[in-house]
């Protein structure tokens, strides 16, 4: 046999093994980033179920809802409308997630002035989740609400909800 | 030379970059308030008050130092204090949010005139009538009916400053002045004091008497989280988190540090900040008095450590230039 | 079989075993070192010096870590700090040691960019220091969410949210295929997933890393040698005869060991008196007293700022909408990455000696210093204002800096 046929048998089996060893490699990374994912306990947290009647206008409630703080907020008269509002009871209601979206810090409120001011980089929300100043890019996220009478279930998506998401009001 | 002049360069810039992101930047963050000397005349309350409070502040503040020049009766006194002591006693449970402290060291640890301003108005004195604008009442508010003239504040509070003044731990003055509020884990203090000594079932491994007690703690603070807006936080390490000055001031003045917080002034005295800041120490900063003793021998160290390695350069570079 | 002779003494039978002669050779005896240096070349030695500190007090504080979000914050600050016989001296000597190391670094980046130490066959030596440190900032990242204290976990959160960018149902949170920040977390928000997996990126998987490419750090400076304070191109081989033959006065260089080693431990003794000094009497400015706080995922903390090392990349990326800060930011973790391609003159001096470099270099740095003070100050007013100009400044540096090269004239 030539040395040259010896040399391109070594080259092609070389070749073969490193791919085969490549395949092995992805399915181990594979089963790596799995290992990484939100284990099945952590997703299904479960629904929270909220009573807005006890909210006072002008005064934000702050509740749990998948370790992140949700915001309600009981708007006065005087106070704008908005297309984001929930209307339970006949009262408006904005609700949202109350963490910026710029970089997660959660926002304060200010009856004074109706809006929310996050310490972390400045940036503001009126009081109905709108950015009046940057850098956050987004308003704040409404979460999937489904209206039961007076209560709301946070993580479960009602028609309510379906409306404003098709409308692009949610984030 | 040179060494020297580019040794100076490294520590100008890196003593700006220091002074930049530590005294500087804090005291851009952090509002300077200042301590009035623990006295308690309620300058700062009617200086923060809004307008329609002004006029009822200052005037009840007038009447307290009237009341403080009167020569009080330590004997007549007894008889007030005997009334205190019908909610002011051991193992009384939660009343209208907190538990009612201990007064066994009242004298000693609390001011003279803040007592006098206590007696006369609870919500005013500890300045949170904020609070209880609407139809919650201080839980101590029934206190102005039965010491209602002058004379007989001024004697229940000479009682106190004369048989309840007696020498006082740390610990002690944290449980009677704080403990109500805020519990410290690291002192292994709840609301409701120590926990007692259990012991768990050998064959379950469970500790009833344990979890009976813990469960009456977490009852506990719901009733005073009910009542304060929020669970005051726990203060075993407050220490390290907070500065020694902003402590001292917040307990002076809640409201000069945190304007709107439900923390009510709670008066202490020289000595009983001092005891109360030296336990506040020992739960978060353990440590301090072994560092001050460990310190100077390891710089010690290495300022002789130093010494022997320059000698040892030199005899190497000796013969290079 | 090699062919093996009997030993006469351990320092034959090791040779024949090891090499440790040659070892010697090349490591310290015969490894050349010039002799124009100043104390700035001693950085090195101390930083290996601080990485040893740091872990060995890590070690130690491990022994008694519970990496647990319930129980994390009260391992280190009670058990550690008040049970375990010097918790605290080894917990304080950490968090200094993480914050000098910093210091260090940035000295140690410095000095190789003003005596222009990364080119003429040490660009290996700058990109293999500039890995370490991105290793050593993922690290102290890492670190710093362990004592899950407020600081811990909002620091954790801001940083993390930057990948909200690459999540298509963040707000949905169906999770069907969790969202890049979620997957990174392991959870919606920083939780015992993510605490874990951080525990093993901090004692672990970093450390490992650090390890491996300090060893490549001290390969890549041992054919090319180490720059001197002139620049000058030293015929290493010239001088080492010169110095073998007995003519120290005469040769431009010294072996590694013992004569440059003495003067590395004389300035490491300098170092540690400092360095103790900050343990036991001024340790704030490493340990914030914001994360004695205990973590609560409902409450931010008035002021969120990162450690001082992570200011000046963190106030780059502020003034900017949030895609565009996180471009920024990955801007100016990279740019330093680039030096030696970007400085197109092929003059080894320092800066003093290079014109418009020397200003470049000077700016550089204040602005550097700049960014670090209003990454710090709340956003607001003229912080922001000078913060942004700060911003606008380090991108024109890093654009001008190969016009401004390429018009230096060669030496």
């Amino acid at each position: 046999m030539s040395d040259k046929s010896s040399e391109r048998r070594q080259f092609i089996t070389g070749l073969g093994l490193a791919g085969f060893t490549g395949l092995g490699a992805i399915g181990a990374l594979y089963a790596a980033k799995r290992s990484w994912d939100p284990l099945p306990s952590v997703k299904s947290a479960g629904f929270t179920t909220i009573d807005v009647s006890p909210a006072k206008e002008n005064q934000l409630v702050v509740e749990k809802w998948r370790g992140k703080p949700i915001f309600i907020l009981k708007k006065s008269a005087e106070m704008k409308k908005d297309k984001r509002d929930l209307v339970i009871g006949g009262a408006n209601y904005h609700i949202s997630i109350g963490l910026c979206t710029h970089l997660g810090c959660i926002p304060s409120y200010r009856p004074d002035s109706h809006d929310f001011l996050c310490a972390c980089h400045g940036g503001e929300f009126d009081a109905s989740g709108n950015v009046t100043k940057s850098p956050p890019p987004s308003p704040l996220v409404i979460p999937p609400f489904k209206i039961d009478g007076t209560k709301l279930v946070l993580g479960e998506e009602g028609p309510e909800y379906k409306k404003l998401k098709d409308a692009g009001l949610t984030a | 030379m040179r060494e020297l002049k580019i040794f100076a360069v490294v520590a100008i810039f890196s003593g700006i970059l220091y002074y930049g992101v530590e005294p500087f930047a804090h005291g851009q963050m952090h509002k300077h308030v200042d301590s009035n000397g623990l006295v308690y005349d309620g300058k700062a309350d009617i200086a923060e008050a809004s307008k329609d409070k002004k006029e009822a502040k200052t005037k009840f503040w007038a009447e307290v130092a009237e009341i403080a020049k009167l020569k009080g009766d330590v004997a007549a006194g007894e008889g007030g204090y005997a009334m205190c002591m019908g909610c002011h006693m051991d193992g009384i449970p939660n009343m209208g949010g907190v538990v009612p402290p201990s007064l066994e060291h009242a004298g000693a640890i609390y001011d003279k005139n803040y007592l006098i301003a206590l007696v006369k108005d609870p919500a005013m004195a500890s300045n949170v009538d904020h609070k209880y604008a609407d139809t919650m009442m201080h839980p101590m508010g029934s206190v102005g009916s039965m010491f209602p003239t002058p004379q007989s504040i001024a004697d229940v509070v000479a009682y106190l400053q004369a048989k309840k003044a007696g020498d006082v731990t740390p610990k002690v003055a944290y449980e009677e002045a704080c403990m109500r509020c805020h519990a410290n884990r690291y002192g292994k203090l709840t609301h409701l004091g120590t926990a007692p000594v259990t012991k768990s079932n050998i064959m379950t491994g469970y500790d009833v008497e344990g979890m009976k007690f813990k469960q009456k703690v977490a009852e506990e603070q719901a009733l005073v989280a009910a009542y304060m807006g929020k669970l005051p936080p726990d203060l075993s390490i407050i220490y390290r988190a907070r500065s020694h000055h902003f402590l001292e001031t917040l307990i002076e003045n809640p409201q000069g540090q945190l304007a709107g917080t439900a923390m009510p002034r709670v008066g202490l005295n020289q000595n009983g900040m001092d005891k109360v800041m030296k336990y506040l120490q020992e739960t978060g900063d353990p440590s301090k008095p072994k560092r001050e003793a460990l310190g100077p021998w390891v710089i010690g160290f290495f300022v002789i450590f130093t010494i022997l390695a320059y000698l040892w350069k030199q005899a190497h570079w000796r013969d290079l230039h | 079989m090699a062919h093996f002779k009997k030993a006469n003494s351990l320092n034959e039978w090791m040779d024949q075993r090891l090499g440790v002669n040659t070892l010697k050779k090349v490591m310290q005896s015969e490894y050349w070192i010039p002799k124009d240096i100043n104390f700035l070349w001693a950085m090195g030695m101390v930083l290996a010096a601080t990485f040893g500190i740091l872990v060995v007090s890590g070690i130690f504080l491990l022994m008694y870590y519970i990496p647990d979000t319930k129980l994390a914050f009260d391992s280190v600050n009670y058990i550690t700090m008040t049970e375990v016989g010097y918790g605290w001296l080894w917990r304080h000597v950490h968090g200094i040691g993480a914050s000098l190391v910093f210091l260090i670094i940035y000295i140690h980046m410095f000095t190789g960019i003003y005596y222009g130490s990364y080119k003429r066959g040490r660009e290996l030596i700058w990109l293999s220091g500039m890995l370490l440190f991105v290793l050593f900032s993922a690290e102290a990242f890492s670190g710093y969410m362990l004592p899950w204290g407020q600081m811990s976990y909002w620091a954790g959160m801001v940083i993390t949210n930057l990948f909200e960018g690459f999540s298509p149902d963040f707000a949905g949170g169906a999770l069907n295929s969790p969202a890049l920040v979620e997957w990174i977390r392991g959870d919606y928000v920083p939780d015992q997933a993510f605490l874990g997996r951080f525990f093993m990126l901090h004692v672990f998987l970093m450390p490992l890393m650090i390890i491996g490419v300090i060893v490549l750090h001290f390969g890549t400076l041992r054919l090319p040698h180490v720059n001197n304070q002139e620049g000058a191109d030293i015929d290493f081989d010239e001088a080492a005869a010169l110095w073998k033959a007995g003519n120290k006065k005469e040769s431009k260089v010294i072996p590694f060991s013992p004569v440059f080693l003495s003067k590395d431990v004389f300035v490491l003794g300098v170092y540690f008196i400092l360095f103790f000094y900050l343990v036991f009497y001024n340790f704030s400015f490493a340990m914030d007293p914001v994360n004695f706080d205990p973590a609560d995922g409902l409450k931010t903390p008035a002021h969120i700022y990162p450690e001082w090392y992570f200011l000046w990349s963190y106030e780059i990326l502020r003034p900017f909408s949030k895609d565009l800060g996180l471009l920024a930011f990955i801007f100016a973790q990279g740019i330093f990455f680039a030096l030696p391609f970007l400085d197109r003159s092929p003059n080894v001096a320092p800066a003093g000696r290079r014109g418009l470099f020397n200003i470049w270099f000077w700016i550089l740095l204040i602005d550097c210093i700049i960014l670090t003070f209003m990454g710090k100050l709340p956003p607001e007013g003229i912080w922001n204002v000078i913060g942004f100009w700060a911003a606008i400044t380090f991108f024109a540096l890093w654009i001008a800096l190969p016009i401004i090269t390429m018009l230096e004239k060669k030496k």
